[in-house]
């Protein structure tokens, strides 16, 4: 049904899903309303075509909540159907603000046809008035076809993934200057397939750019900002949680000026440090949704309310959500595993990497004095599992470690795989740390259960299905080994055809992994954009 | 704000008295610019607004008058303390502690580098360490010493510094003073960094990131007066005391202070900020680990972390011993991109200059002179026929026709006669030299200068 390129208003969608998946009948009106729906986004659909190469040229900032405000509240929910989505399909920033599914308008169908033609007018002459400015933005930024109903939502790829576009790098050095930030320049050969990725060098910070007590950014930014590149907070939870607290020392120490309303300027204040921390390291998925929270708690504050007021309550919000995304999330997910004899005597369990989840998972499962055994699989350069692998064996529990060349041949004794996931794509896909795709593929060659366990936080409206697109490249530097006293490659960068690769994450497909376990249950991976749905709804 | 500058510039200079019994230490001119002048080129260059400079009222004074300290852009906030009290430079910062609300950065001001100020300051932000410093590989020093007979006869002091594997983490500091039949390491410093590298050749730059913590600590234990001779030690120690339990360690240097400390000391270990259980969670959930291959957490879970970073290209000089000084001379210029001539200056056309020479202002170069990798001050007037080579000319000094002069260091305001031939000297403030003297290897200070012992 999501699959049809006819996407209804979503209120009506419900219904009939709700209707058809309860076996009944189409009622005759209902397939009226339905024929109707229809026709008009055929004629709709027309006259967008014409527009097409003038609505390329527009372009929507990501985080201007008035632009969806002021297109119809019919938005389509483009978003939500992925597969009419083309693969490269940009990063939704506005999806969750636009996708606010408020019911369709009874008007009649002229009514609507007039609304929508003077608002196209409108668009058009403020457009012919600015004159867009990158013209190849047209051609990477390709209009969805949009089975919407109206103005199409015209998404900009994010600025991130488009390293190679010299427009992009100037616009973006622009931005940067204007916050005062300093732009962090690349580093090395980049192989050409990801040469649109930024890739830095942890020997060049950010911080050499910066005044040393630092003014414009606050103190404990600048710190988690080197904290976050040194990779001393590393893995989707620390981070998020590392940033929440950056946060709120950033607000303690924030003082509103005068003529300003703490609701708007503190926003403001927070643009310049998440630029800040983008430059160190790029943002991962959980914490672009934290982010998200605080600054609609911060615009959700009544103008009247007084500063302290008005502080405290954003404090509290913040450990509020800790508490309850991170940290009840993760028992949650604990008990549901457990309870749900997902981890039972006598299994054998293979992880990969250090994920705190998992290892917070088996941790209690070992508590609750289950029988079993752990197989950490670990993977240059970063030997993360050496960290799980010490958590594990800390608590008790029999470990087995190899690297992930071995892991066909330790796969006959295994009975579940569990893993861990840095976000949850729109279309069910699992974005984790690079080698996850390999074990999940590996393991379904070998029929065993592949479970991954993932917080709600963590779903992301993006779309994906390859790694290559949006990835990260950390320090190439890092593939370098001394034994012995020799470091076969050292001086790479004079050799002109060499490129070192550092991939950071990866991309598994939902075949691959049989359940996802979130505290909301355990649900198949095709079920994320209904959770997504049901988050927004709730917002 | 996130740090705050200190300058300590009340030092005494007590190992080149020859220089410093007339102009203070902070006020000697190196590269024609006064000593204290360099430390404050690198704060203000790195970006900080404000310093505190402690000092004595004479350098206060001399420096209202200095034309390049009053070029200085940053807020100079000068605190003057007695100059014959015997106050440490820990005494010193317990001083102003009232004016201190954040952490901070101590330096001296005879410090002089081009050191990247933010590989310190990273460690101390980073690692969230109480201390950060600076050390850099040790330079011999090549040119000739005047008034030294001889090779160096006393070995200086050396300090044992032990880092851990990355070279970052500073495990243990040591003078040799201080050890009497050999170098002990504790057991529990092993079991945690079984592999600790011990280095001997460095030179302290004696520029300390300090948490606020530690300040408010100074205040409360009144028996440490200096920071690198006793905080820095102690703070090295203190990493790895077990303070959880109530055994006193008995250490052989600061007995009672340790007994005294470990009550208050306690203060330390609560550096940390008001979220501490936030933080926890963060360390808890990272998968990072600063060593590999035992069973603790990152940083062995302590508390206190004193970092080093240990330069090994670029110049990093302490000016505390004459050697040091003439040297320091020869390199300090090399770091700004400043005519060597400064444009007041009266150079007659006949006067060679060699291009590593630097000439004040106001000078007056007369006919037929030769200037060779020498530094000429202020208001200095050299007649013609002069050779000088190799020295140091301060402010000031009036040198008459044919003269000879190499390798030596003349000071402020003395004036050598004519026909006088001097090498490897080193003559005094307001010293008159006669003419057609000839002296080598000495040292020609006022009569006056001589009773003080």
């Amino acid at each position: 049904m999501a699959d049809s390129g006819v996407i209804d208003g979503p209120g009506r969608k419900d219904e009939i899903e709700r209707a058809k998946s309860e076996g009944k009948d189409l009622t005759k009106e209902e397939k009226q309303r339905l024929r109707k729906e229809k026709k008009q986004q055929k004629k709709i659909k027309e006259k967008k075509d014409d527009k097409a190469s003038q609505e390329n040229e527009k372009e929507k900032k990501p985080v201007t909540s008035a632009a969806p405000a002021s297109q119809p509240p019919t938005q389509p929910t483009v978003q939500k159907a992925p597969s009419a989505v083309p693969a490269t399909a940009p990063v939704s920033v506005p999806a969750s603000e636009a996708s606010v599914p408020a019911d369709k308008p009874t008007k009649t169908k002229a009514e609507l046809k007039a609304e929508r033609r003077a608002r196209q007018e409108a668009e058009r002459a403020s457009k012919q008035s600015k004159k867009g400015e990158t013209g190849q933005q047209a051609a990477t930024s390709k209009p969805k076809a949009p089975p919407s109903d109206l103005q199409p939502v015209v998404k900009r790829l994010p600025e991130h993934i488009q390293v190679d576009n010299p427009d992009v790098l100037k616009k973006l050095a622009k931005k940067l200057e204007r916050q005062q930030i300093p732009l962090r320049s690349d580093y090395g050969y980049k192989v050409s397939l990801f040469s649109h990725l930024h890739q830095y060098s942890r020997k060049a910070p950010l911080t050499q750019q910066l005044s040393i007590p630092s003014t414009v950014i606050h103190p404990a930014i600048v710190r988690l900002g080197l904290q976050y590149s040194h990779g001393i907070v590393a893995g989707s939870n620390a981070r998020s949680v590392a940033l929440l607290h950056a946060f709120k020392q950033v607000i303690r120490d924030y003082t509103t000026p005068q003529n300003e309303e703490l609701s708007r300027d503190l926003v403001n204040k927070l643009k310049p440090y998440i630029s800040f921390l983008n430059q160190c390291r790029p943002l991962s998925a959980s914490m672009g949704n934290a982010i998200k929270y605080i600054k609609k708690e911060i615009s959700n504050i009544p103008s009247n309310c007084k500063e302290d007021e008005a502080k405290n309550k954003l404090l509290k919000d913040i450990e509020s959500y800790i508490n309850e995304k991170i940290i009840l999330a993760g028992v949650a997910i604990a008990k549901c595993a457990i309870e749900k004899q997902k981890i039972s005597d006598g299994d054998v369990i293979l992880v990969y990497g250090c994920s705190s989840l998992v290892n917070h998972i088996l941790c209690k499962a070992f508590e609750k004095n289950r029988k079993f055994r752990v197989i950490v699989v670990d993977s240059r350069p970063r030997l993360e599992g050496k960290e799980a692998l010490r958590r594990l064996v800390q608590k008790g529990i029999s470990c087995t470690y190899v690297l992930i060349s071995a892991v066909s041949y330790i796969l006959p004794e295994v009975s579940k795989v569990f893993l861990g996931a840095h976000a949850l794509l729109a279309n069910g896909y699992v974005m984790s740390r690079v080698g996850t795709s390999q074990i999940a593929l590996v393991a379904k060659a070998f029929n065993v259960p592949v479970l991954v366990c993932c917080e709600t936080y963590k779903f992301c409206d993006r779309v994906q299905t390859d790694s290559f697109v949006s990835n990260e490249l950390d320090d190439p530097d890092d593939l370098i080994v001394t034994r012995k006293g020799t470091t076969p490659l050292e001086g790479w960068e004079n050799e002109s055809s060499l490129g070192l690769l550092n991939l950071v994450y990866d991309v598994t497909p939902p075949d691959f992994v049989d359940l996802v376990i979130t505290e909301l249950g355990m649900i198949p991976c095709t079920s994320v954009p209904v959770v997504l749905r049901v988050k927004n709804v709730d917002q | 704000m996130e740090l705050q500058a200190v300058l300590m510039a009340a030092g005494g200079g007590s190992r080149m008295t020859d220089l410093t019994y007339n102009t203070p230490k902070a006020m000697l001119p190196v590269g024609n610019k006064p000593l204290m002048w360099y430390p404050l080129n690198l704060l203000e260059k790195v970006g900080f607004e404000e310093v505190i400079v402690i000092t004595t009222k004479e350098v206060q004074k001399a420096m209202s008058t200095d034309l390049k300290i009053k070029d200085v852009k940053m807020k100079l906030d000068v605190v003057s303390i007695q100059e014959d009290g015997d106050m440490g430079t820990a005494d010193a910062l317990r001083h102003i502690q009232p004016k201190i609300k954040t952490d901070i950065l101590v330096l001296s001001c005879d410090l002089i580098t081009d050191v990247a100020l933010h590989e310190v300051v990273d460690l101390f932000r980073a690692h969230n360490a109480t201390m950060a410093m600076l050390m850099s590989k040790a330079h011999e020093f090549t040119e000739t010493v005047p008034g030294q007979k001889g090779k160096k006869k006393t070995a200086e002091q050396r300090d044992f510094v032990g880092v851990d594997q990355s070279g970052k983490r500073l495990l243990f500091m040591a003078n040799e003073a201080d050890l009497e039949d050999g170098l002990s390491i504790r057991k529990s410093i092993m079991r945690k960094h079984p592999r600790m590298l011990i280095k001997t050749g460095l030179v302290d730059a004696h520029l300390y990131c300090l948490k606020k913590a530690v300040v408010d600590f100074l205040t409360e234990n009144k028996s440490i007066s200096s920071i690198r001779g006793e905080l820095v030690p102690y703070l090295v120690r203190k990493q790895f005391s077990k303070t959880v339990n109530s055994q006193k360690l008995k250490d052989d240097t600061d007995d009672q202070t340790q007994e005294k400390n470990d009550g208050p000391a306690n203060h330390e270990l609560l550096i940390s900020s008001r979220d501490e259980p936030l933080l926890q969670l963060a360390q808890e959930r990272s998968c990072w680990n600063d060593h590999r291959g035992d069973m603790s957490e990152a940083y062995h879970g302590g508390k206190l972390r004193c970092y080093v970073h240990i330069m090994d290209q670029g110049l990093c000089c302490r000016v505390n011993t004459l050697a040091a000084y003439i040297e320091v001379n020869r390199l300090a210029p090399k770091l700004f991109e400043e005519p060597s001539v400064h444009p007041s200056a009266d150079i007659s056309e006949r006067c060679q200059m060699g291009s590593d020479s630097i000439i004040g202002a106001v000078c007056h170069i007369a006919d037929k002179t030769s200037i060779k990798r020498s530094t000429i001050g202020n208001f200095t007037t050299v007649k013609e026929k002069v050779k000088v080579t190799n020295s140091i000319i301060m402010h000031g000094v009036t040198i008459e026709e044919g003269c000879n002069i190499q390798g030596s260091v003349i000071c402020s305001n003395a004036v050598i006669g004519r026909g006088a031939d001097l090498k490897y000297c080193l003559v005094g403030n307001g010293q008159h030299i006669e003419p057609e003297a000839e002296r080598t290897n000495e040292i020609i200070v006022g009569t006056d200068q001589l009773m003080e012992i």
